[in-house]
């Protein structure tokens, strides 16, 4: 296809087509514009087929796509939130709560699973974004630390995908102190010898970049994901000057010796895999 | 408005000045200005006990950043011996925002880290206001393996905003250096005891704020995110830091009550600023005390006792 067949009619194409589909068939890449069939980039893992933006992906999904089809299972079910502080803003806490949950159908902002990685037996979590912008509060420093108990347990490796925001304000202190039970969950896995892998996902920012995102013994940005510890906004206004191009992008990263690699999303299985059976002295996958 | 005393304390500033103007009207010493200057003093003790009585989340805040405030370099000749501050990460540079190095506490060498601000603004720009970039944390942990090494407790003292957010700070990982120190501090095989002396702010000062006992001066704030922070993004206005400050539950006596914080030291009658001496020997007490409890633990309850103290932190059901 040359590049003028692929821009006309395709744009007509669609244009017809959205009229007579149900919405939500289509989805607009927003990095190239490109309209997109979702069922094909469901396939394609939320990345665009026509740019390899890579899109946000669910937490629930992102894991089950990542472990070996049929060999996940869910732990850490049953912990749920609180409300400590009784926090109200121009909502309360317990409000913003439930419309969460209602919206993802989550407890909260971390799945954990284990399964199988290309055989390899291993723990997982992942933020999801939706709930909260991904903020860490007790839930999720302690479905965490289970997380990273089951694997200490069971001498299995931990990959964790992050994708937040940082520190859930409306817990307060509980909140920050998520920072450090987390790190101190990481300190015991890495005293027990297992390897833990983090891979930061767009956007991982604040009390989680802060923490445990940056502590894998190999770190791993998504292509294009920012990641930083102050918000772009927050360091303009500080500053005072435009901030230079690409910044606190994973490229920005590998590029400052921050991350070890950037891995597209639909290689992650394989070189995650293969990186995990080499920490582990596990022969390689035939 | 005399600016030695915040807005909410500027009857009690009135009351001073007033007494002020009679001692110097009354060189001659009159026994009736001597009398008159009693009563005022009485009249300013009991205003300013009445004001301190109720103070707001937020006012509280405002006495943890009071400019004249103790800060730690104030504090170390008051309560330790033999500091001898040590200097840079080794990698990139020297932050002014963390001093630290050995010292004696009642005779007995200990590892001191802590924020240092500024008091004029020369000192003030050169401390980067108290906001540590990551040769900042790289120092604290540099020297909290040094520690290690040589056995000796760390004291950290915590009074920061927060960590400094600028293009260099992100350049060199801000992120992985407080993330490190929370990792390494959750393990460092000695006994750490940390006192929030003013701000506690967020993951700037937890980065050096992981320990076995946190103690808490009365007037100090400890919060995820500074009250002005919180407002802007919750409330959409920076205005609203009073209300925001009175929800995130910032001061020691809340902390307290979610057992965040292990022990709050009380301050003089209108601030630590008032009487630094007596809070230093209050501070030094605190300290002494809360250290002779870890050191005679053996060291695999310490690390034992630290790791369950971490793990307990957090507010959930589990059903």
């Amino acid at each position: 296809m040359t590049w003028f067949e692929k821009i006309i009619p395709s744009r007509i194409k669609t244009e017809r087509r959205t009229r007579s589909v149900p919405e939500g068939l289509w989805v607009k890449c927003e990095a190239c514009d490109a309209v997109l069939y979702r069922a094909e980039l469901d396939r394609n893992l939320s990345v665009c087929p026509k740019c390899a933006h890579h899109m946000r992906i669910g937490a629930r999904e992102r894991l089950k796509r990542f472990l070996d089809q049929g060999s996940a299972s869910e732990l850490a079910v049953n912990v749920e939130p609180e409300d400590p502080l009784r926090f109200r803003d121009s909502k309360r806490y317990k409000d913003r709560l439930l419309a969460s949950q209602k919206a993802t159908g989550e407890k909260d902002a971390l799945i954990v699973m284990m399964g199988t990685l290309l055989g390899l037996e291993l723990v997982t979590a992942a933020f999801e974004f939706r709930f909260m912008g991904g903020s860490m509060g007790s839930v999720v420093g302690e479905k965490f630390a289970r997380a990273v108990t089951h694997a200490i347990s069971f001498k299995m490796p931990f990959v964790c995908f992050s994708s937040s925001g940082g520190a859930r304000m409306q817990e307060g202190l509980y909140s920050l102190m998520q920072m450090a039970k987390t790190s101190a969950a990481l300190a015991q896995l890495s005293q027990a010898g297992l390897p833990f892998i983090s891979v930061l996902t767009d956007p991982t920012t604040g009390g989680v970049s802060a923490s445990l995102a940056m502590l894998g013994d190999v770190n791993i940005g998504e292509p294009r994901a920012l990641i930083g510890f102050a918000g772009p906004r927050v360091i303009e206004q500080t500053v005072r000057e435009t901030l230079p191009e690409g910044f606190q992008r994973s490229e920005f990263l590998l590029s400052h010796g921050a991350i070890d690699l950037i891995l597209d999303r639909r290689d992650q299985r394989e070189r995650i895999g293969s990186l995990l059976r080499l920490l582990m002295r596990q022969p390689a996958v035939v | 408005m005399d600016l030695n005393f915040l807005s909410f304390e500027q009857p009690i500033a009135e009351l001073e000045a007033k007494i002020d103007q009679l001692r110097y009207l009354g060189e001659d010493a009159s026994v009736n200005i001597r009398d008159e200057v009693t009563r005022l003093q009485i009249k300013s003790a009991a205003l300013t006990r009445s004001i301190f009585a109720a103070l707001t989340p937020w006012q509280i805040a405002q006495i943890a950043r009071h400019p004249q405030r103790p800060y730690t370099l104030d504090y170390i000749p008051l309560i330790f011996t033999d500091f001898e501050e040590l200097h840079g990460d080794r990698m990139f540079a020297e932050d002014l925002a963390i001093v630290g190095g050995p010292a004696r506490l009642d005779g007995k060498p200990v590892m001191l880290i802590g924020h240092q601000k500024g008091r004029d603004t020369k000192e003030r720009v050169r401390r980067n206001y108290g906001m540590p970039k990551p040769e900042g944390y790289r120092k604290a942990l540099r020297l909290m393996r040094l520690a290690e090494r040589f056995g000796l407790p760390l004291i950290t003292l915590i009074d920061t905003p927060g960590a400094y957010p600028g293009i260099g700070s992100e350049e060199r990982n801000q992120s992985e250096a407080i993330a490190r120190n929370l990792f390494e501090m959750a393990t460092l095989k000695v006994p750490i005891v940390s006192a929030v002396i003013g701000e506690g702010g967020s993951g700037g000062a937890l980065a050096i704020g992981v320990c076995d006992q946190l103690l808490m001066l009365q007037y100090a704030v400890y919060s995820v995110i500074s009250p002005e922070g919180c407002a802007s993004i919750l409330w959409k206005s920076s205005d609203k830091k009073e209300i925001a400050a009175d929800a995130m539950g910032i001061t020691a006596q809340r902390l307290a009550q979610q057992r965040l914080v292990d022990l709050v030291i009380a301050e003089p009658l209108g601030g630590a600023h008032r009487e630094p001496v007596v809070t230093a020997e209050a501070l030094k007490t605190a300290l002494i005390s809360t250290l002779d409890g870890l050191v005679s633990k053996p060291l695999d309850q310490l690390l034992e006792a630290r790791s369950r103290r971490l793990a307990s932190f957090g507010a959930f059901r589990s059903i």
